[in-house]
């Protein structure tokens, strides 16, 4: 009788205290039927590393509105990375201007979603991505 | 790199030896099988129980809003700076109607990050009414393998009936705050008697005094130091009228004030359970407890394990046509139901 639920952490790193869009995005997987940890904002990548290791998270989302995408993104890739998580699906939502998609692709961002993603479409990336092993 | 993401690819003998050798990405992994109830999770239980028995487990439950989180936080913090490791259980409620869940209670944990003698795992309770998920034990029991000193198990929010914790936890706080609600819900039964130690967190908000005076009423009218004995299988609440507080026999139930955000009276907070995981030791208890604590673990498993039997022997077709004899009076649901569990 397994019971496997997607475990997705929202997290906010950075300095940017707008925590709105991470909120609602927090509610509308929760209402996905995803098990949800927010951890709020002003995250730094070390945090947001140890949180997902501990709470052992099949995604991990982030919400950047500062601007310091390009900087924050790929240190919580390369942190989840180095202690054994590469099986970790990161996307980052938020407003990233769109000659930074490619990089943060290259750096391991495996999606980025900008203001007007459906839910249906987050929903849908994430269910398609994370494959459960029974 | 493929995007997609398959998981669990380690041995469940390569997590035991995780768990054991405080590999903390193993630690994670061997909660997950054991909260998912994956194919090896009863093998890893079985290789992780006899490492198990050594944590002090602390329960903190009461209703929502009365700060349990930070309170969990404090203490922590607290058993940090006395050298004690602390392993985090904290548990939140699923949507009955999405099945997904919003789990929270890392925000308030924020002064934790970074310090490896803590480990803060979040739990849905997964349509568990008890305050706990199933399988939170199990959970408590990994952690206690891992060789946390002190494992805290943060419940849902409570209202007035979910007592589970009680059988959980070796000492069990229950949480108030001031102005939450008036004399006669103190002296409502339930939560308030599963309490090893009563806390007025928030206590420099405005009712304090009531909340005391009502606690301290409930305290006297209900008796204190009661006891939990097996008897013949059976689990009886014995009250111990409180004569002298010299008799170690009995515990006294005290009301502590706690303001978590600021730490005042946490220090004594934790003095407090470090007494009463003394006096459990000295006085016996602590076996009654663990007995209860066993007890109520192998009833779980059984259970689970005649519902999955039940559920597996059930007739393919499903129940309508019995359903439909019964409405004929051709049977009754009595025998019917005989005859069906006779096939289990």
């Amino acid at each position: 009788m397994s019971e496997r639920k997607i475990r997705v952490l929202v997290a906010k790193p950075g300095l940017d205290g707008h925590d709105r869009g991470a909120k609602v995005v927090a509610r509308m997987l929760r209402d996905a039927g995803f098990e949800v940890i927010y951890t709020g904002i002003r995250q730094t990548p070390q945090m947001i590393a140890e949180a997902a290791l501990q709470e052992d998270v099949d995604v991990v989302g982030l919400s950047i509105l500062s601007g310091a995408h390009m900087t924050l993104c790929p240190k919580v890739v390369d942190l989840l990375r180095a202690q054994g998580q590469d099986d970790v699906l990161v996307v980052v939502g938020g407003i990233i201007p769109d000659e930074d998609v490619a990089k943060l692709k290259a750096a391991g961002i495996d999606g980025v979603f900008g203001p007007g993603t459906s839910s249906e479409e987050y929903v849908a990336f994430l269910r398609e991505h994370v494959q459960v092993a029974a | 790199m493929g995007l997609t993401r398959t998981r669990g690819a380690r041995s469940t003998t390569d997590l035991v030896a995780g768990v054991l050798g405080s590999d903390r990405l193993a630690l994670a992994r061997a909660i997950t099988r054991v909260e998912n109830q994956e194919a090896d999770a009863t093998a890893l239980l079985t290789a992780l129980y006899p490492h198990s028995g050594r944590a002090h487990i602390i329960g903190v439950t009461g209703a929502p809003g009365t700060g349990k989180s930070t309170l969990v936080t404090a203490l922590a913090q607290s058993y940090r700076a006395a050298g004690m490791t602390v392993g985090i259980v904290a548990i939140d409620p699923t949507s009955p109607f999405t099945g997904g869940a919003l789990l929270g209670d890392r925000v308030r944990m924020r002064a934790l990050a970074g310090d490896s003698g803590v480990f803060v795992r979040s739990m849905a309770t997964r349509g568990s009414l008890g305050g706990l998920s199933k399988t939170t034990g199990d959970v408590v029991t990994v952690m206690d393998a891992a060789g946390f000193d002190r494992v805290i198990v943060e419940t849902v929010g409570v209202g007035q009936a979910e007592v589970e914790i009680a059988s959980t936890a070796h000492t069990t706080l229950v949480v108030e705050a001031p102005g939450l609600g008036d004399e006669v819900q103190a002296i409502k039964a339930g939560i308030l008697e599963i309490a090893d130690i009563l806390v007025v967190n928030k206590a420099d908000r405005p009712g304090l005094d009531r909340t005391l005076r009502a606690l301290e009423m409930m305290l006297e009218i209900e008796g204190n130091g009661a006891r939990y004995v097996r008897h013949h299988g059976q689990l009886l609440r014995v009250e111990s009228p409180v004569e002298s507080d010299e008799d170690e026999a009995t515990w006294k139930v005290v009301v502590m004030k706690t303001v978590a955000m600021g730490g005042t009276g946490i220090e004594e907070l934790r003095q407090r359970i470090e007494a009463h995981r003394t006096w459990l030791m000295e006085s016996g208890e602590m076996a009654l407890r663990e007995q209860l604590r066993i007890a109520n673990t192998l009833e779980n498993i059984i259970r689970a394990e005649l519902n999955r039997r039940i559920a597996a022997s059930m007739p393919a077709s499903g129940l309508d046509d019995l359903v439909e004899a019964i409405r004929r009076r051709e049977s009754d649901p009595y025998a019917a139901a005989a005859g069906l569990l006779s096939a289990v």
